[in-house]
């Protein structure tokens, strides 16, 4: 009894296959962590359509919730932790330890694929059907597995995931060493510090726009920086005031003011 | 198509995995790596479990999921813990211990 390829898994395989070794090459190849955790979980959603295509339909699930699912959102809450910008620098602490890794693992690759693939020339599947069939059904099967089989791993597994769980707790876990500072204690902070404790003034005040670029007018007319984003000064996007612009506004309000007067 | 290409798509997984780890300096980075090179393993798991007809791959591959979350659970605090105090996610800067 033996399970042929068919022609839907092929066209499955080729797709996968291709896109899986995409993603790993793009988790290698990207400069931010961030395009690496994406491009990751590109391969293992990929490997999940592979394991379903390879009569594992239950491991294809596990692997999207467990894989693309938990552990990718942890690599990225961990990433936002780290900073998102952690960059690799490119000087090299060894000297040619970049280029002796990339040959050594193109050799690996190299003898992997010619090693099996030499053996695997004429290698037929005898497919999962009849072990599906024992138990009424693939989870099924997995289920008889791991309870009796493998019921001292799946044990050791149970006493794993709770010592990784308070591990993790404790790894992560910051000791406060002084006293939370009380709230009168921070205002002091604050005043002692010499910088302007209130607020900042907000954009636009005196303006024609009330948008975040356009500073806020001083009562001379000047522009206040400090009512802009830095963010927005350093790009250099702060709106230039327009004089006229002022003049108009001046003049309507003076208007106004008459109008008070006269009644 | 013959079903050792997937095993042929999981050697270079594992190649371009190892490559990574290698290669790469950023700890988060070397660290998926490392799940890429496990779920590689999984996907020959997987695939020797359909040649051979027996449902004994595809357990070891559960467990080597199980593994692999916990694994990256405990791994991941201890590259935060790391960048706390030494505010560097790169695996050149804890070097101490060569000393």
């Amino acid at each position: 009894m033996t399970d042929a390829v068919n022609l839907g898994e092929t066209i499955v395989f080729w797709v996968c296959a291709v896109l899986a070794t995409l993603g790993a090459l793009g988790l290698v190849l990207s400069r931010k962590a961030v395009h690496s955790a994406l491009w990751t979980a590109l391969t293992m959603i990929n490997l999940a359509v592979l394991y379903i295509a390879n009569s594992a339909p239950f491991l294809g699930m596990v692997q999207v919730i467990v894989y693309t699912g938990a552990v990718m959102m942890l690599f990225l809450f961990v990433l936002m932790v780290v900073g998102v910008d952690a960059s690799d620098s490119l000087i090299e602490t060894i000297k040619g330890q970049r280029a002796a890794g990339i040959l050594l693992g193109a050799a690996l690759a190299v003898l992997m694929v010619w090693g099996i693939g030499s053996s695997l020339t004429s290698v037929t599947a005898i497919g999962l059907d009849r072990a599906n069939a024992v138990d009424g059904g693939n989870v099924q099967g997995i289920a008889r597995m791991i309870f009796t089989d493998y019921l001292i791993a799946f044990e050791a597994t149970s006493a794993l995931l709770i010592t990784a769980a308070l591990g993790a707790m404790i790894l992560a876990h910051r000791e406060r060493w002084a006293a939370r500072p009380s709230q009168q204690q921070l205002s002091k902070a604050r005043f002692s510090s010499g910088v302007h404790p209130g607020n900042m003034p907000s954009p636009g005040i005196y303006a024609r726009h009330n948008a975040v670029d356009t500073p806020a007018l001083l009562p001379d007319g000047s522009p206040s920086q400090a009512s802009i984003p830095r963010p927005l000064q350093a790009r250099g996007d702060v709106r230039p005031v327009d004089h006229a612009d002022v003049a108009d506004v001046a003049e309507v309000a003076d208007a106004a003011s008459r109008e008070v007067d006269s009644k | 198509m013959n079903p050792g290409n997937y095993i042929l798509l999981s050697a270079v997984l594992f190649s371009i995995g190892a490559i990574g780890v290698l290669v790469r300096r950023n700890a988060i980075v070397v660290f998926m790596c490392v799940e890429l090179m496990l779920n590689a393993a999984n996907l020959a798991f997987v695939s020797f479990a359909r040649m051979n007809g027996n449902l004994d791959g595809q357990t070891v591959a559960f467990f080597v999921m199980v593994v692999a979350a916990a694994e990256v659970v405990v791994g991941l605090a201890i590259i935060v813990q790391i960048f706390r105090t030494r505010s560097s996610a790169s695996i050149d800067e804890p070097n101490l211990l060569k000393y």
